[in-house]
């Protein structure tokens, strides 16, 4: 089941004029900057299929960017969101793409800053629901309606059922989960959806595991 | 998942006797563990957010373009001269319905239903009949949870998406929904609601996306404007007795595959339909320079 609630359906309130060009951009946007963990300084944002043939149009552009802004998808601000990222000293640079990808709207979105750069790739699959389908070239599915817990660590025996264990401690129950990793022993990633909110306890907890190199909490 | 198809929804509401609404807030109590006067509530802020769209609209819009906004005030106007041919209660359904997407179109804030670019098919409806069922304001939100009922499963059966499916997955979709909410509001079973359903879908099959210079005002606005007449008479045929000879999931899963055969020019590119004929390739170099896209 691809939508879950009601107000995937009805809704979001939202400012005109696609609610997939222009809310589920700006969702896929301020994921993004969700997983960065703050603003970043430069943003590389590329189109593909719809997307890229009708940004200009609905309004794509300025929505990521108000994303990336961490703006919502009903702020007024979203149709000043060029000037107000440059004005934010972010430098926002578009790619149109021709590569045919397995949704038609597909964006890749690199943001970054002195310090580190994260890539994550988004899908607007229609009415503002979206779904990342890939961070740092893994391949995941995150929705972005339920809290997640994104490990990143490095491939061996047992970590899993150690992170699931510090969940299991703190009465959290798993959604959704999904492993993946780049080669056998080599870096991997754990996108854990969860029921309950997630306290920075558990986060710190997490992060003081042996072989866990990073944790991203989307736990709003 | 209490429901997977309109067959198990229709059927559930039945066996329960309740209305379709109430099974869709009995799914969303489950999903979100919130409670139901909370689900009620933020339901209610998305009845707000499309009556104050609709008032916008009425007293005039513009879009940046400049390709749409002021259509809903001509029918308005022509429904108070009092003399129209399909009748004021459709037609201030069309006027509000257009009123919603004009307000769209002009970068205003409106409430995906279930996309932006069908947004003013269900409020349009419900705030015309509105006026004939006097409704409470708790029927209002029913209407919509019924709406969503509807949405939900072909959203999550087929599309609705007009990248994915085309216009009819979104206006088509739309305007299945708010016939059958209309149905429902009216007193009708959860079996008529379905029929309304299924009769409107088919009417919408094959629907294009073909926005001129991929904006989301020509033809869009105006494919609100039939959605919600479509939807009006669709609802009244079902409350007369009239069924579907097509069952409703079958005609929600024709619409998917006609959807996924449609060549993407036709799919929200801008590059088929309307937006490849003269005047439209003209719209477009006019309003982004010719070579910018």
């Amino acid at each position: 089941m691809k939508y879950r609630s009601a107000f995937d359906i009805i809704g979001p309130i939202m400012i005109g004029p696609s609610s997939s060009h222009t809310a589920g951009a700006a969702r896929i946007g301020r994921m993004a900057r969700t997983l960065f963990g703050r603003q970043p300084k430069k943003a590389v944002i590329s189109l593909y299929g719809s997307f890229a043939k009708t940004f200009k149009g609905h309004g794509t552009d300025v929505a990521i960017v108000g994303g990336i802004l961490d703006f919502d998808t009903f702020d007024l601000r979203i149709p000043n969101s060029l000037q107000l990222a440059k004005e934010a000293g972010i430098e926002v640079i578009f790619q149109i793409e021709d590569t045919v990808t397995d949704h038609p709207n597909t964006v890749k979105i690199r943001i970054e800053d002195d310090k580190k750069d994260l890539e994550v790739v988004g899908i607007s699959i229609g009415g503002g629901t979206i779904e990342i389908v890939e961070l740092n070239s893994f391949k995941l599915r995150l929705s972005g309606s339920n809290p997640a817990i994104l490990v990143v660590h490095n491939d061996r025996a047992g970590l899993i059922s150690a992170v699931t264990n510090i969940l299991a401690q703190h009465e959290i129950n798993i959604g959704h989960m999904e492993v993946s990793r780049k080669d056998k022993g080599q870096m991997a990633l754990m996108a854990i959806e969860v029921d309950q909110r997630v306290e920075d306890i558990v986060i710190e907890e997490l992060k003081a595991l042996e072989h866990v190199t990073q944790i991203i909490g989307m736990v709003e | 998942m209490l429901f997977r198809n309109v067959a198990e929804l229709v059927k559930l509401a039945e066996s329960r006797k309740v209305k379709i609404a109430e099974i869709m807030i009995q799914q969303e109590i489950d999903f979100s563990g919130l409670a139901r006067e909370q689900i009620i509530e933020k339901m209610d802020r998305n009845l707000t957010v499309m009556e104050q769209a609709i008032e916008r609209g009425l007293s005039g819009v513009k879009s940046f373009s400049g390709l749409t906004g002021g259509d809903a005030v001509l029918l308005q106007n022509y429904i108070k001269r009092g003399k129209t041919l399909s009748g004021a209660i459709l037609l201030d359904a069309v006027s509000k319905a257009v009123a919603t997407n004009e307000v769209n179109a002009a970068m205003g804030t409106i409430c995906a239903t279930p996309t932006a670019g069908s947004a003013g098919v269900v409020p349009g409806t419900l705030f015309a009949v509105k006026d004939v069922l006097m409704p409470s304001r708790q029927e209002m939100i029913e209407f919509l949870f019924t709406a969503a009922a509807f949405g939900f499963v072909v959203a999550n059966n087929a599309s609705i998406s007009g990248a994915a499916g085309g216009c009819q997955a979104e206006v088509g979709s739309a305007s299945g929904m708010a016939a059958a909410s209309i149905v429902e509001m009216a007193g009708g079973t959860p079996k008529q609601c379905a029929e309304a359903f299924a009769i409107t879908l088919k009417n919408m099959l094959g629907l294009v996306c073909d926005p001129v210079a991929g904006l989301v005002e020509v033809p869009c606005v105006k494919r609100n404007a039939m959605g919600a007449s479509n939807a009006m008479t669709a609802a009244d045929m079902a409350l007369a007795g009239i069924t579907s000879r097509i069952p409703c999931d079958e005609v929600i899963s024709a619409m998917y595959k006609i959807g996924q055969s449609m060549p993407s020019a036709l799919r929200e590119t801008g590059q088929g339909g309307l937006a490849a004929t003269p005047t439209g390739k003209a719209l477009e170099a006019k309003i982004f320079g010719s070579g910018l896209k």
